[in-house]
């Protein structure tokens, strides 16, 4: 079995602020055929707020490289389904 | 989280960011222009009008409320100036901007198209008032006589009633909200008590909150002694731990810190003992004093309340005592999730302003503090658990309880039996109207204004 996705949520001030303290309920939420793949963890500023970018807030990195701005459930379970569950990017 | 909530916690970032850079007094007019640009797509009707709410948040932001302003071209950077300098207002605490206001129609029960007009025709009967009957196959409502019961809605099969709500005037349990000859909304501060329900519920987020950052935020500037009191029902509201948290109130440009959980613990003890007085003189009962809109509610609405409703003062007030005694130069802020404890506040010599949670993680952003990260020594001296748990609903119970202890069989204390009002709406108005006249059973009633006590509070950063 493939390593699993690792999903990790921002919890830096300015992500939690603008809404990541909603997505701690992404792991409830995840669809069974993503269930048993992804694992959601929290972690400390992720960095990409700075540069004023941080209209952009709340972030979620998947996998150490790919940034979602903008996060929301909805949004990081498609790009999961879409990008990491056909097998083209893992 | 919506729009609303983001657009409110991104211009009070950028409010506090360039605040400290000092550049605020140049670009605050320009605030408005550069997070609405003409080539994005507008919220609104047009970004002409998203920019014109903005510009009326900010001026909430520094303490003013649309209805103050008499010259339309006046720039942000003049009611800057008056805010550093003092020179606003912020009271009443609710500010309505009507030109954001909707005008939404009142609140009414209507028959939409999904009606089929059926057989039974169960709305018909279900009417109390005969307002009801089919016309052209659908059923059609007589407004002269709806009374907006609802009860067709609740027999419908099809779902075909609705309500057409009035968010607002809804949410407010006490009947605050009017409009005005424009159709616009109105609040009669004769009977607010600063709840804050209808700002959280407006969609068009036409009601305001007129803040006290400005004040705050100069002080810091000036290098003068700025204490935090913090409200217990802070946990929960940000990430990592309590002594991180207040660490990164100390980065942020507080002095010193206080738990409030610290007067919660001598509400809690005087509040036991005046239970007790209260029980031996006769009483029939007695009301938690600490959630200050409940204090505003029984005065303006419930007359016949007020003499059972605790005269101990609230975990703010002796946070306030505590702090002003070790710290009697200092400029003295409460933070808390909740809109009025501004009003209780400016009643206490103690408090200087309020901060909301809100604020503070905006504060915690704008400094780029990731709280999470810091390293921070153990608390000096921590509160007691029951006294951080105040902030929950049947939490002063609870203390209370605990303070008195387990009750031994010879104690010849009366015993305490107590009742909770989590969350104040038209019908828990109705019923506190009947404890005062000692028609419902109980001793001694807990009242939060906000469901689920403080941590459910208007301002606060995590709901």
């Amino acid at each position: 079995m493939a390593n699993k996705i690792k999903v990790e949520i921002c919890l830096g001030t300015t992500c939690y602020v603008l809404g990541s303290f909603r997505l701690s309920a992404l792991e409830e939420q995840l669809p069974p055929e993503l269930k048993e793949r992804v694992e959601v963890v929290g972690c400390a500023c992720l960095d990409v707020c700075h540069d004023r970018n941080y209209g952009n807030a709340p972030f979620v990195r998947i996998n150490e490289d790919r940034i979602v701005d903008n996060a929301t459930i909805e949004k990081v379970i498609d790009i999961l389904r879409d990008e990491y569950l056909s097998g083209g990017n893992e | 989280m919506n729009n609303a909530e983001r657009t409110r916690r991104q211009l009070m970032i950028r409010f506090i960011q360039e605040f400290f850079s000092g550049d605020l007094g140049e670009n605050i007019d320009r605030i408005p222009v550069e997070m609405r640009p003409r080539t994005e797509e507008p919220v609104r009707c047009c970004v002409y009008k998203d920019r014109a709410m903005l510009k009326y948040r900010l001026m909430a932001l520094m303490g003013f409320g649309m209805e103050e302003e008499t010259d339309e071209s006046r720039r942000l950077s003049d009611y800057l100036a008056d805010a550093k300098a003092g020179n606003n207002h912020t009271e009443p605490v609710l500010s309505v901007c009507s030109v954001g206001c909707h005008g939404c129609v009142d609140s009414h029960v209507q028959v939409s198209n999904s009606c089929v007009g059926c057989f039974a025709r169960p709305c018909v009967g279900a009417c109390p008032k005969q307002a009801i009957s089919v016309v052209n196959q659908r059923s059609t409502i007589d407004r002269t006589k709806c009374i907006n019961c609802g009860k067709c809605m609740a027999v419908c099969p099809y779902h075909a009633i609705i309500r057409n709500p009035l968010p607002c005037e809804d949410a407010c349990p006490v009947g605050a909200i009017g409009k005005g000859e424009d159709g616009r909304v109105r609040i009669d501060f004769d009977r607010c008590i600063y709840c804050g329900k209808c700002f959280r519920s407006c969609p068009f987020s036409a009601i305001m909150e007129r803040s006290q950052l400005a004040g705050i935020l100069q002080a810091m500037v000036d290098g003068k002694e700025v204490i935090a009191m913090v409200a217990p029902s802070i946990t929960d509201q940000f990430p990592g731990t309590i002594e991180q948290l207040f660490a990164a109130l100390k980065l942020a440009g507080f002095s010193d810190i206080m738990e409030v959980a610290l007067g919660a613990e001598m509400t809690t003890a005087h509040e036991a003992e005046e239970f007790f007085e209260r029980m031996e003189r006769g009483d029939i009962l007695m009301t938690s004093s600490c959630c200050p809109a409940w204090v505003e509610a029984a005065k303006r609405h419930i007359p016949d309340i007020v003499r059972f409703v605790s005269s101990t003062p609230s975990p703010m007030a002796y946070a306030g005592q505590i702090t002003a005694k070790a710290h009697p130069n200092a400029v003295k802020v409460f933070i808390g999730p909740c809109i009025a404890k501004r009003r209780e506040a400016q009643a206490d010599p103690n408090v200087d302003f309020v901060m909301t949670f809100e604020e503070l993680g905006a504060l915690l952003a704008a400094k780029e503090i990731d709280v999470i990260s810091l390293e921070a020594p153990p608390l000096e001296h921590p509160a007691a658990s029951y006294a951080r748990n105040f902030a929950k609903s049947c939490g002063v119970s609870q203390a209370i309880l605990q303070e008195i202890g387990e009750e031994k069989p010879d104690d010849t204390r009366p015993k305490i039996d107590e009742k909770f009002i989590n969350g104040l709406d038209r019908k828990s108005v109705n019923l506190l109207k009947l404890y005062a006249k000692g028609k419902l059973p109980g001793n001694f009633v807990e009242v939060m204004a906000c469901t689920g006590g403080c941590v459910g509070g208007p301002c606060s950063l995590a709901r």
